[in-house]
């Protein structure tokens, strides 16, 4: 069987809306991971111990073990425990979870780089722990790591691929679909890979921007 | 917690386990090959090689392992390559972890110090002989400790594989998630070994970049 791309564009609707899916499930997972990496950073940095000790356990469990098993145990975990929730909403919360815990070890290390001095300022002007925290020594740390957050991001999107494989429709899961109609896989596979790098491209123009905004000149 | 459980099925967790450092040994050796022979190109004298060695990278880095995985196994067949679920698995992610590789080895080589380069060559070693005997030794130095984050990267990596039925440990865990309806237990089992394979990796790679180190 050769190959034959002319039945790829009669599937041209079907890969727009997956690549749709595909920039939704990928924005939604990367300002839960944002935001819940914060989160995170906060917790195992001055949380109490009874809750720092068990997350930097589940943190390192996370960071040791593939996201596709994340996936499995999130997606089947959850309907254990009676919660009955979409598969987009399993995917995201996996892809979520699993990069935030990454984007934590990077805003702790920043909290940690920030300057005391900057905290004692605070402080003196008559700031308490938690309003200093949040509104001077966090986006100060936040924002020394937007780069390899940024990379994080990058991966993010090429691991959303594996939503797939729990039943989120996608880029991914539209390629097969398609491929289910017309056993082209070549074919198919191919149109996606040029999609997922065109998103990439494109994901990687914004990512420059914001760095560029968010960067002090030095 | 079902303990009995547990102690029923890990056997085959660690028949799967053995599969896994398989398939990390294997991508790994693969993915070092491919990222020096990319890096060579990358840094080479004509125009020709370094366009091949960085088209290789960015397409590698820009579009998801898991659909180069599958455009291999299942379109392979259709270009004339037939492989097993096993070698498409090794040989796409060997290539895919390669282009990583490719950037950290040429980091490391290019952050080596100008002088060298230029001293070894006052001293009269040819061009060859001054990367071969000067800069590569060091960059080795500055690259060990990179590498060994892109091999942690790849040990969990090999769980895509999973997704076109090799028997491996994140296959396993999900078929007895599937059979038993015991998600936590599969996964801390599955979870634990994974552990255990990443972690020895780290100690060796840290031992050997403390040997290479300069004090």
């Amino acid at each position: 069987m050769g190959l034959d791309f002319s039945v790829v564009p009669s599937y041209a609707d079907a890969l727009f809306l997956g690549v749709l899916w595909t920039i939704a499930i990928t924005i939604v997972s990367a300002l839960l991971s944002f935001f819940g990496g914060i989160l995170f950073a906060v917790i195992a940095l001055y949380g109490p111990w009874m809750i720092r000790l068990p997350f930097r356990f589940f943190a390192w469990l996370f960071m040791g073990t593939p996201l596709l098993l994340q996936l499995f145990l999130i997606y089947f975990g959850l309907v254990e425990l009676g919660i009955d929730l979409p598969a987009f909403v399993a995917g995201v919360i996996g892809l979520g979870l699993h990069f935030a815990v990454y984007n934590s070890e990077l805003i702790q290390t920043a909290i940690l780089a920030v300057d005391k001095g900057q905290m004692e300022a605070a402080r003196t002007l008559g700031l308490s722990r938690t309003q200093a925290l949040i509104r001077v020594v966090i986006p100060q740390a936040v924002r020394d790591v937007i780069p390899p957050i940024g990379n994080n991001m990058i991966a993010l999107l090429k691991d959303s691929a594996l939503v797939s494989v729990i039943g989120v429709s996608e880029l991914t899961l539209s390629a097969q679909l398609a491929i289910g109609r017309t056993y082209r896989p070549f074919e198919f596979y191919a149109a996606a890979a040029v999609l997922y790098y065109i998103i990439n491209l494109g994901m990687e123009a914004v990512l420059r921007r914001i760095e560029r905004r968010t960067q002090l000149s030095r | 917690m079902d303990i009995d459980l547990i102690l029923r099925v890990y056997p085959h967790f660690l028949k799967a386990a053995l599969v896994t450092v398989e398939l990390s040994v294997l991508t790994v050796l693969l993915g070092l090959v491919c990222g020096a022979a990319a890096a060579a190109a990358r840094l080479s004298r004509f125009a020709i090689l370094r366009f091949i060695g960085a088209a290789y990278v960015s397409l590698m880095r820009g579009i998801p392992a898991l659909i180069f995985l599958f455009l291999l196994y299942f379109g392979g067949p259709q270009i004339g390559i037939q492989l097993t679920a096993f070698q498409a698995g090794v040989i796409g992610l060997g290539i895919n972890i390669g282009a990583y590789m490719t950037e950290t080895m040429r980091g490391a080589i290019i952050s080596v110090d100008h002088g060298q380069a230029e001293a070894a060559r006052t001293l009269g070693l040819s061009q060859f002989q001054s990367f071969r005997k000067v800069i590569l030794p060091q960059a080795m130095r500055l690259m060990i400790r990179p590498l060994g984050v892109n091999i942690n990267a790849q040990i969990k990596g090999t769980a895509l594989v999973a997704a076109i039925s090799v028997v491996e440990l994140t296959y396993t865990a999900q078929r007895y998630i599937g059979s038993t309806y015991k998600p936590f237990e599969m996964f801390f089992l599955a979870g634990i070994l994974y552990l255990i394979i990443i972690t020895v990796t780290g100690k060796m790679i840290s031992f050997l970049d403390r040997r290479v180190r300069l004090p």
